[in-house]
């Protein structure tokens, strides 16, 4: 009976990418959305602009600029919303600075980047996945980040919900990579039971006010983080500061402080990291792909399986931080490695970072707008 | 202790550490007493507010106070406060900038906040002049004034930031001088509690950037030229225009009463769902 009632709360929908995001969010608890249009990351707005207000505390905000966009999503998740914007190639880069906000005030927000072909405004309705170490390093200063992908439609729902797990759990600013292909799908998906979803909202502090440290230096680098206004009187800035958020520039305060951001990321790196291993069990040649892509590489796994070919496929889901320790797997197991993607090159730069000399690292780079085909990535391995 | 100071006490945060980084002869302290004073004759519990502030040494100042406190980005404070006044309208939320913050690099969010009439308390600190990186111009830096930008004279009209202000819609808009002192309790007490996007410009010295290159000998000086050409906007209407070049109007530009946007969003949140029940 139980049984039952489960399935019926599972709902099958065709959507498009961007409308799987937000329901998506909205599963992952998302009530606060604001954005600015912008090709092809609109509909996530769009969408936004319908649902949120049916919701008994939703807001939807559409603001003058992106770097009004994600100053609002940071000001409502200080006030205690599970927050989220999205945008594109220039938003992006807008945008950059306030992600450096986030990273330092510890914020937690969900930020999607629907990646089109750039530089500048490049090709508006074109693919590409040319903002990835964009994502890592585009904000200044050192900072940790988390990064994650999606490559069809279901995906943009399921890593929806984790980014927001993630945002939650370790207090960051999470950036979700799709791209125009993957956000225009349109396809079916299964809307998962809310109730068998594992959803995190942030810890709330329990001591009283006077003890409570909003930037504390403990055992999981993350602390508890009340809502403005809830009694917990704090100061959160831009600034390099201490433990109760006051700006400090003494040299060791400064030191752990920002050992401590890092350490925060690096010591859940196995709960963070994410990827399918598919065929790779005795695979001798793999493919590291991620996003679209990494659909068409899965086709291409089949073909060259149908052709006898040992050939296995890394599926990325989590880009930064990067998922070292299944890559250098593989990297160790096959004699060559293959990286397609719709760049010039920013994934396949770590991979060969990790490698070392372990293996054979080959690319391969489309930056004309198009897709690449499962029939590319196979011609490339069968000639290695 | 005169009564004041005493209760400026009150407001203050003791484990921050002090001495606090504005200059002698600074009027930001005297608008950081302001507010106190109006938030204390409001009655508004600190836990209520939430001090936001952007760049610069208006920036400085959430950090001494003990509210809810958020230092962000230069020129994007009004974005932030959007965010926290939208998430939790309960909330009341009080916006420092400079002239730098506000009408420079934040000029954008200044505008479309009139517009939106977002309820946010604004307090513009102007003192025409990029203080804190060394004296540069602003973009109400007056026609013709040195800083180490403009060695050889500002060539630029200065804007205007009550009137602009009042263009794009505000519903509460004044100015004062740091001279005024009343005059300034009483605008940022109905700034605190007037519905919509109420802004209070305060003009206030900067000697050590402003007033040493542009031939005002000490503090004093500015303080002086302030006391003698604050007019009100009553007074300032009738003026020549040639007159008008020489003073500094003070007093209500603009006061309406319309709903917040916030309240307006409550609204339309609430006709949906009670139509879909």
């Amino acid at each position: 009976m139980a049984n039952k009632t489960k399935k019926k709360k599972q709902t099958e929908i065709f959507a498009l990418g961007n409308e799987a995001v937000v329901e998506g969010a909205l599963l992952a608890g998302c009530d606060f959305f604001a954005g600015y249009p912008i090709t092809p990351s609109t509909e996530i707005a769009e969408e936004m602009a319908r649902r949120l207000p049916c919701l008994e505390r939703g807001v939807f905000i559409q603001m003058e600029d992106e770097i009004a966009s994600l100053g609002a999503v940071i000001g409502a998740s200080l006030a205690g919303r599970k927050a989220m914007t999205a945008t594109s190639g220039p938003g992006f880069s807008l945008m950059q600075e306030h992600i450096g906000y986030a990273c330092i005030t510890e914020t937690p927000l969900v930020l999607v980047n629907v990646m089109r072909a750039g530089p500048s405004t490049g090709m508006p309705t074109s693919p590409a996945q040319a903002d990835v170490q964009q994502a890592r390093w585009g904000t200044h200063g050192d900072h940790p980040i988390v990064v994650l992908s999606a490559g069809d439609v279901q995906e943009c729902l399921e890593m929806t919900v984790t980014a927001f797990n993630f945002a939650e759990k370790y207090r960051t600013p999470v950036i979700l990579l799709l791209d125009e292909v993957t956000a225009h799908t349109r396809e079916k998906i299964t809307i998962p039971d809310p109730e068998g979803l594992y959803i995190y909202s942030r810890l709330l502090p329990s001591m009283p006010p006077e003890w409570y440290m909003p930037f504390e230096d403990n055992m999981r680098g993350v602390s508890a983080m009340p809502p403005l206004g809830s009694g917990y009187r704090y100061h959160v800035t831009g600034l390099t500061h201490d433990d109760h958020g006051y700006p400090t520039s003494k040299p060791k305060e400064v030191e752990s402080f920002i050992n401590r951001l890092f350490r925060k990321i690096d010591q859940f790196f196995y709960d963070i990291q994410i990827v399918d291993e598919i065929q790779c069990g005795d695979a001798d040649t793999c493919i590291i792909a991620y996003g679209c892509v990494g659909r068409s590489a899965e086709l291409a796994v089949q073909m060259a399986r149908e052709r006898g070919e040992k050939v296995g496929l890394l599926k990325l889901k989590t880009l930064f931080p990067f998922p070292r320790p299944v890559v250098e797997k593989m990297l160790r197991q096959c004699s060559s490695v293959l990286v397609p993607e719709m760049n010039m090159g920013q994934i396949s730069r770590e991979v060969k970072r990790v490698n070392n000399g372990l293996s054979k690292v080959n690319t391969l780079n489309r930056i004309d707008g198009q897709i690449i085909t499962p029939g590319e990535i196979l011609k490339k391995l069968l000639k290695g | 202790m005169a009564k004041v100071t005493q209760l400026i006490h009150n407001y203050l945060r003791h484990t921050k550490k002090f001495p606090h980084v504005f200059c002698p002869g600074c009027g930001h302290g005297i608008v950081l007493g302001s507010l106190i004073r109006s938030v204390h004759a409001q009655g508004i519990p600190k836990d209520d507010i939430v001090l936001v502030a952007g760049i610069g040494c208006s920036g400085r100042i959430p950090v001494y106070v003990d509210f809810n406190t958020v230092h962000t980005t230069h020129g994007r404070a009004l974005t932030f406060a959007t965010g926290i006044k939208l998430a939790n309208p309960k909330l009341k939320v009080i916006v420092i900038m400079g002239d730098g913050d506000a009408m420079s690099i934040g000029g954008n969010h200044l505008m479309h906040s009139a517009r939106r009439n977002i309820g946010l308390t604004a307090l513009v600190l102007n003192n025409h002049i990029y203080g804190m990186t060394g004296g540069q111009s602003s973009s109400t830096t007056p026609f013709g004034c040195y800083s180490t930008t403009t060695p050889f004279g500002q060539m630029e009209k200065e804007f205007d930031i009550a009137e602009i202000t009042k263009a794009c819609g505000a519903n509460f808009v004044a100015r004062a001088t740091v001279m005024q002192a009343n005059l300034m309790d009483r605008l940022i007490s109905t700034a605190l509690i007037n519905p919509g996007f109420n802004l209070v410009e305060v003009i206030t010295p900067c000697h050590t950037q402003f007033g040493r290159k542009n031939k005002y000998k000490t503090t004093v000086d500015m303080y002086k030229w302030l006391k003698k050409n604050a007019t009100p906007i009553e007074k300032y209407v009738d003026m020549p225009p040639e007159k008008k070049k020489e003073v500094v109007s003070t007093g209500v530009f603009s006061h309406k009463d319309c709903a917040g946007l916030e309240e307006r969003y409550a609204q339309m949140r609430q006709n949906l769902n009670g139509g879909a029940a």
